[in-house]
């Protein structure tokens, strides 16, 4: 199993307390599985999605990623499994401005140490960048820019990634233009794929669908 | 309407305290260390004013003996009932206070000490034991030494003593004698001609500035720039601040103006918010720049004492003229560094986006056009070394020069960093590289106050240091006698010469005269011929053998001051006395003194100066014999301390005087460096808040936090260093051209250049630790920023 | 008041009151004080009497150019002593005051000199006299025949003069009482001098001749503490005869006035306070205040009613401490020339 979360809780604080946002959230996802998760605004979908990208720690449960669990690493640690096990892509802001399109897309699997050339060209190709591996982020589109961070997770060949709105951001026909590459792709490396998305019409498009609700998996 | 458009404007600094902190905290401390050195320099032009308005000498023109003589009163009386409207003046030392002596009833309005108050007893300065007025300080000297009536005054020049003529010339023991004569603007008609009345009077135009003022002029320049150039560097932060935060006010604004507020309302309301920021920040400066001043004063009055005999106050006045023009140059500088912001203002359209990381960057713009205006500033600084004279093409240079050097920085920074970039292996580092260069436009400001800082530091250190070094030697060339003596009169000095001569080894009598020498006030010195002059004096350039001609009385030596300003040569013959012309035969180095200087042999002078009488005299002894020598002569003679003066008590003073020096010059390394370091800080924190989107998807990608900021600590020291390196070069340079240049001019001597490694790794070290404070608070507040701070960035809301 | 206005005031205590410091010189601080019945002894008392705290040499003149211009011309060397007694140098209590002034019709010239005693800058010796500041003198082998020059920037003279009849004794045989509290001086003329020299203008130099009138004067307590100023008057009519008059005025708006009639045929009678009455007539805007500059002068003892008007209304002293003085023409009971001084206006 590449993913198991048992029992995740975190919350928040805030003026009046903690705000519990997750109450004890259970997920399983294999390899070569895709997953939409789903929810109302502030349903706690992208804080799941955050715990299990390493990028902050849960207050209780666990998460297993490929076997460790993200609930006992270190800060350390958490940043090691960053750069090699899993790969986010965000709404927005994914790119390092200082970086041209083409240093942006080899980065990551630099920092894992899985640097491809030829691999990279390929996802240049296939994401039709190559006009731009030149550019840097401020001159691309927002569809340009989130193909670059699509193709920049997949170039490091995470077993996992995760996406938080990858298209909330891009206009509809954009929007299916570039999960439809995200989905081939991610087939062909073979590697899990957890999508956060409040969009029943590209949910459905996933292999399996999560819904939460209120912190809790209904 | 007004009260709620303030509201919204000005919780814009409640929002952002920082930005009110970088603003409010960059222009006091321009403003202060402006007027801070403004403080000691008004302090010391005061100084100088008393001294020349007690003189007279700007003012008037004057009538002035002969060399070496005094004028008798029997002429000055002739002048008078011949139509020649003069006013007396005796001068002497007394305790080393000057002594000044003047009539209140001839001399011209403006001269003339005494604040006469109803109370002012006219008889009592007039006659009887009359009344001597000076400062506290100066009375101190007096006080129990002189008999007269001493009161206090104090707009009197520091160190100076005024009196009525008749006291002056009892407490001098001058009596009936007069050192000059004023002249007044308006004289009678049917003067008799002076060549008639007094030949032995030449008469001088009025000075139009002091010489002490000419002289201490380069000091002053010298500090001036230091303060001109942090006020600059704290105009770049202000400008910076007022840049950000009225782009970060534009939908503020825009709101504002969508809501009916008229343009020009708002414009003049945010010009009163600026008006009233730079006025608590003038107020706050002045306050610190009065404590700078007063710390430094006491300093810089010994300094200007020991270099050139200037009498500065040690006591700082806080006078309206200063405060007021630091008030000006607060608010001035903030009307220069936000006329830009508010004629964009002016001029933006209503519906334009805020857009801050945009005006960050916006400093990168127009590199090129910076590059150009960089390469002209230089070459012309050049050209002006090359082909300009005078002290101020000088100024010009070294300003040219560092303000073409400051806006090339950033051009050659990112050249170095590309280098880095292009060397850089890891994804880490090329990452690191890139990310640098693509900082470097919101840091470049705050690198160009740290190059120009460390640039001016490495600059006068140098100048100081290599002063002190030359000035060193020279007194050991000079100083050679190993004790000094001064007679009180011809008498004593006889007494002293048949008392001493069994004692000694040889008596070299020191004289000298006043005189004109190619047009330029000089004094000639006779020198008895002794190896303790040709084997100690060295010359600049001289003629083959020239102790031999000198020696035979057929040429003259000079100093190097009358042979550059006079633009004299080796061989060129001037005139020492009436129908006395000598060749030059030698050239030499005279770093103390402020005029020419020409040495002839004691009996040619004699000759040519046969009322000049000895009083000084220097003693060739074994050293170990000096304290009983100097003993015996205090018991036989009753010689003061100041009638008798040991070598090694002069150098003693001497290099305490650079001691001094180097206080004043160290104090303001360590405020030009703050000043670069504060812009270093706020330009840091000022990016950091733009910053966490370019850092997020790195932290994202498996950066940690504390790597993260580990990095921008890095990032700062490798500027810093970068810049210091080529601060150092630059500074050279500017040593070059104050030592080379602008101490030519204002002196008239140049000083070799030496290079002083230590004290460059010294203050390198101190400029890395000011950049290292700096950046490591953005950088340890970067690195506890917390998980949800960073995934904001990429959050939905935004 | 600039410090020099001040020192002046010091200085010469009778400026001093005229300008209002009451209180200051009129107590008389160990200087000899004026008595009745003086007999004097020349030419000994034409020089100084370093005892007494003021003196002067005043002498106007009313003098003509070829073209029958009217000028005036005034010579004027003070004296004020610090303390009774003479001394040699710097250290000498005495100190001198020199007004020289050349007045046209419609210019006027004045200059001020001012010298320590002790020093030969000024002073005045009796045999032969001469007094001098600066490069200004009065002097000749005796007191009938002098030489007087002097110069400033903007003007010089340098004339003879030659008595034409004999001292005349104010007051009581030349004690000459000042007001009700018995303030006085010792006080003689020579009214008569015939002048000829020249004038130097800007324009260039101008002969003259006409006749000139020298006061002598010495005293420590010259005014009383309630008078504010004085309006001297020297007329000398085509008739021959002359006349001194002097009103000294009181704060309380009251005078005392004091006259000297010289008749052509060498009778002097003095007139005390009230027979002598001069009344302002018109006054003109002089240097910012106003100064009475046509007066009615009444001697009816004499038959006098005269009308004395300025000749330059502008003949403002613009000295330290400034006063007006100036030459006057008459008309009325009697006609003439004369000069009229007066202080106490600014």
């Amino acid at each position: 199993m590449l993913l198991v979360a048992r029992n995740v809780e975190k919350s928040f604080p805030s003026a009046d307390g903690p705000v519990a946002v997750l109450r004890g959230i259970g997920l399983d996802l294999c390899a070569h599985e895709t997953l939409a998760l789903t929810g109302e605004s502030g349903s706690g979908k992208s804080t799941l999605l955050h715990l299990i990208g390493g990028l902050d720690a849960p207050d209780a449960g666990s998460i297993l990623v490929d076997g460790h669990d993200i609930a006992n690493m270190g800060d350390k640690a958490r940043a090691k499994m960053r750069r090699e096990t899993v790969g986010v892509i965000f709404q927005q802001f994914n790119l390092i401005p200082s970086l041209n399109v083409s240093d942006n897309i080899s980065f990551q699997a630099r920092l894992a140490g899985r640097h491809d050339p030829a691999w990279d060209d390929t996802l240049i190709t296939r994401m039709g960048l190559g006009a731009h591996v030149h550019k840097f982020p401020e001159q691309l589109s927002g569809g340009q820019q989130q193909r670059v961070a699509i193709a920049r997770t997949l170039a490091a060949r995470p077993a996992l990634v995760l996406a938080d709105e990858p298209t909330g951001n891009l206009d509809e026909q954009t929007a299916d233009a570039v999960l439809d590459i995200m989905l081939q792709l991610v087939a062909e490396t073979g590697a899990g794929l957890l999508m956060v998305t409040h969009s029943q019409r590209l949910a459905k498009r996933m292999g399996r669908r999560v819904h939460l609700r209120a912190g809790h998996v209904v | 309407m007004i009260r709620a458009g303030l509201q919204a404007l000005l919780s814009h600094w409640w929002r952002n305290p920082l930005q009110l902190v970088t603003l409010l905290g960059g222009l006091a401390l321009a403003t202060a260390l402006w007027s801070g050195v403004q403080g000691v320099n008004a302090e010391a032009r005061q100084s100088y004013d008393a001294a020349a308005a007690t003189l007279g000498e700007v003012q008037f023109a004057q009538l002035l003996p002969a060399s070496g003589d005094q004028i008798s009163e029997a002429t000055y009386i002739a002048l008078r009932r011949t139509g020649w409207l003069v006013s007396p003046v005796i001068e002497g030392r007394r305790e080393n206070v000057r002594i000044v002596g003047i009539d209140p009833l001839t001399a011209p309005g403006t001269i003339g000490p005494i604040t006469l108050t109803p109370g002012t007893d006219v008889a009592a300065f007039l006659t009887g034991r009359g009344q001597v007025f000076g400062t506290t300080q100066t009375l101190a000297a007096l006080r129990g030494l002189i008999d007269a009536d001493l009161v206090e005054a104090s707009d009197i020049a520091p160190n100076v003593a005024i009196t009525d003529i008749g006291v002056a010339q009892r407490i001098l023991g001058l009596e009936g004698q007069l050192s000059r004569l004023i002249v007044a603007p308006q004289q009678p008609l049917g003067q008799a001609s002076l060549a008639d009345i007094a030949p032995q009077l030449t008469l001088r135009q009025p000075q139009g500035g002091t010489d002490v003022a000419r002289l201490t002029d380069s000091f002053h320049l010298n500090l001036t720039a230091f303060g001109l150039l942090a006020f600059a560097v704290g105009i770049f932060i202000v400008n910076g601040a007022i840049g950000l935060a009225f782009e970060q006010r534009r939908s503020v604004v825009r709101t504002l103006r969508a809501l009916g507020f008229p343009l020009h309302v708002l414009i003049a309301l945010m010009a009163v918010e600026l008006l009233v920021l730079a006025l608590v920040a003038g107020g706050l400066g002045i306050f610190l720049g009065y404590l700078i001043a007063a710390a430094l004063l006491p300093d810089v009055a010994a300094t200007l004492r020991g270099l050139y005999g200037a009498e500065v106050s040690g006591d700082l006045q806080l006078r309206p003229s200063w405060w007021l023009s630091g008030m000006a140059i607060a608010v001035g500088g903030t009307g220069m560094a936000a006329a830009s912001s508010l004629w964009r203002l002016a001029r933006m359209p209503l519906l334009a986006a805020a857009r801050p990381r945009a005006w960050a960057m916006a400093a990168g713009k127009g590199a090129g056009w910076k590059g150009l205006i960089s390469v002209a500033l230089l070459l012309a600084s050049l050209l002006v070394i090359v082909l300009g004279k005078g002290l101020l093409l000088g100024f010009f240079a070294l300003g040219a020069l560092l303000i073409g050097a400051a806006l090339g920085l950033p051009l050659v920074l990112d050249r170095v960093l590309a280098l880095g970039q292009s060397m850089g292996k890891s994804v880490t580092a090329s990452w690191f590289w890139a990310d640098t260069r693509q900082q470097l436009p919101g840091l470049s400001l705050a690198l160009m106050a740290l190059l120009l800082a460390m640039a001016a530091n490495v600059g006068v250190s140098t100048m100081v240091s290599s002063f002190r070094l030359t000035f060193v030697g020279f007194l050991d060339q000079r100083l050679s006698s190993e004790l000094y003596v001064y007679a009180d009169d011809p008498a004593q000095a006889e007494q002293l010469v048949a008392y001493l001569a069994p004692r000694v080894d040889a008596i070299l009598p020191i004289q000298s005269v006043q005189a004109d020498l190619a047009g330029l006030p000089s004094e000639i010195y006779g020198y008895r011929q002794h190896a303790t002059y040709s084997d100690n004096w060295q010359f600049l350039t001289s003629v083959d053998d020239a102790w031999g001609v000198l020696g035979r009385g057929e040429g003259v030596i000079i100093n190097e001051q009358l042979y550059r300003r006079a633009n004299l040569n080796l061989g060129d013959e001037i005139l020492i006395a009436p129908a006395v012309y000598l060749p030059i035969v030698g050239i030499y180095g005279d770093y103390g003194n402020p005029i020419g200087q020409a040495v002839v042999t004691e009996a040619l002078f004699v000759q040519v100066f046969p009322t000049s009488v000895p009083l000084r005299f220097g003693l060739r002894l074994p050293s170990q014999d000096v304290p009983a020598l100097s003993a015996s002569l205090r018991d036989e003679f009753g010689l003061s301390a100041g009638n008798l003066i040991n070598q090694a008590g002069i150098k003693a003073f001497s290099l305490n005087v650079f001691e001094r020096t180097f206080t004043v010059t160290t104090a303001l390394n360590f405020l030009t460096l703050a000043v670069a370091a504060f812009a270093i800080l706020m330009s840091l924190l000022t990016l950091a808040g733009m910053r966490l989107p370019q850092l997020a998807p790195v932290w994202a990608l498996g950066l940690t936090r504390a790597q993260i900021g580990r990095l921008e600590l890095v990032r700062a020291i490798i500027l810093a260093v970068v810049t210091t390196l080529l601060a150092l070069p630059l500074g050279l340079a500017l040593a070059w051209v104050l030592l080379a240049v602008v101490n030519v001019e204002a002196f008239g001597w140049r000083l070799p250049l030496y290079l002083f490694p230590l004290d460059y790794l010294r203050l390198g070290a101190f400029a890395l630790i000011a950049a290292a404070l700096a950046a490591l608070w953005p950088a340890i507040r970067l690195a506890r920023t917390p998980a949800t701070d960073l995934l904001k960035v990429f959050a939905n809301e935004r | 008041m600039n410090a020099r206005a001040l020192l002046f005031c010091l200085l010469f205590p009778f400026a001093a009151i005229a300008q209002g410091f009451a209180g200051l010189g009129s107590a008389a601080d160990g200087f000899a004080v004026p008595a009745p019945a003086p007999v004097f002894d020349f030419p000994t008392d034409h020089a100084l009497h370093p005892d007494f705290r003021i003196e002067w040499w005043y002498l106007t003149a009313n003098i003509t150019g070829p073209d029958g211009t009217d000028y005036g011309l005034q010579w004027t060397l003070f004296r004020s002593a610090l303390a009774p007694e003479a001394a040699n140098g710097w250290q000498s209590p005495q100190l001198w005051m020199g007004h020289a002034a050349l007045t046209t019709p419609d210019q006027h010239f004045v200059t001020e000199r001012l010298a320590r005693g002790g020093i030969g800058q000024a002073g005045v010796s009796a045999d032969p006299f001469a007094a001098w500041i600066d490069d200004w003198t009065l002097a000749g082998p005796g007191f009938d025949q002098l030489r007087m020059t002097a110069s400033g920037p903007d003007f010089a003279y340098d004339v003879a003069l030659t008595a034409e009849g004999p001292l005349v004794f104010h007051g009581a045989d030349g004690y000459s009482v000042k007001s009700g509290d018995g303030q006085a001086s010792y006080y003689y003329s020579q009214p008569r001098y015939a002048l000829s020299g020249v004038i130097t203008l800007p324009d260039g130099t101008v002969p003259v001749t006409g006749s000139a009138w020298l006061d002598r004067e010495w005293s420590s307590q010259p005014l009383s503490d309630n008078q504010t100023g004085w309006d001297w008057f020297s007329l000398s009519f085509e008739s021959g005869d002359k006349l001194m008059g002097f009103l000294l005025r009181q704060s309380d708006g009251t005078s005392f006035s004091s006259a000297t009639w010289i008749g052509h045929d060498g009778t002097v009678a003095a007139y005390s306070d009230g027979a002598f009455a001069a009344r302002p007539v018109e006054q003109s805007q002089v240097a910012g205040g106003d100064i009475p500059t046509t007066w009615q002068v009444t001697l009816p003892d004499r038959g006098v009613d005269v009308t004395v008007s300025a000749i330059n209304r502008n003949a403002w002293m613009n000295v330290t401490i400034p006063y007006w003085e100036g030459p006057v023409r008459i008309t009325g009971s009697h006609d003439g020339r004369g000069y009229l001084e007066m202080t106490g206006y600014e």
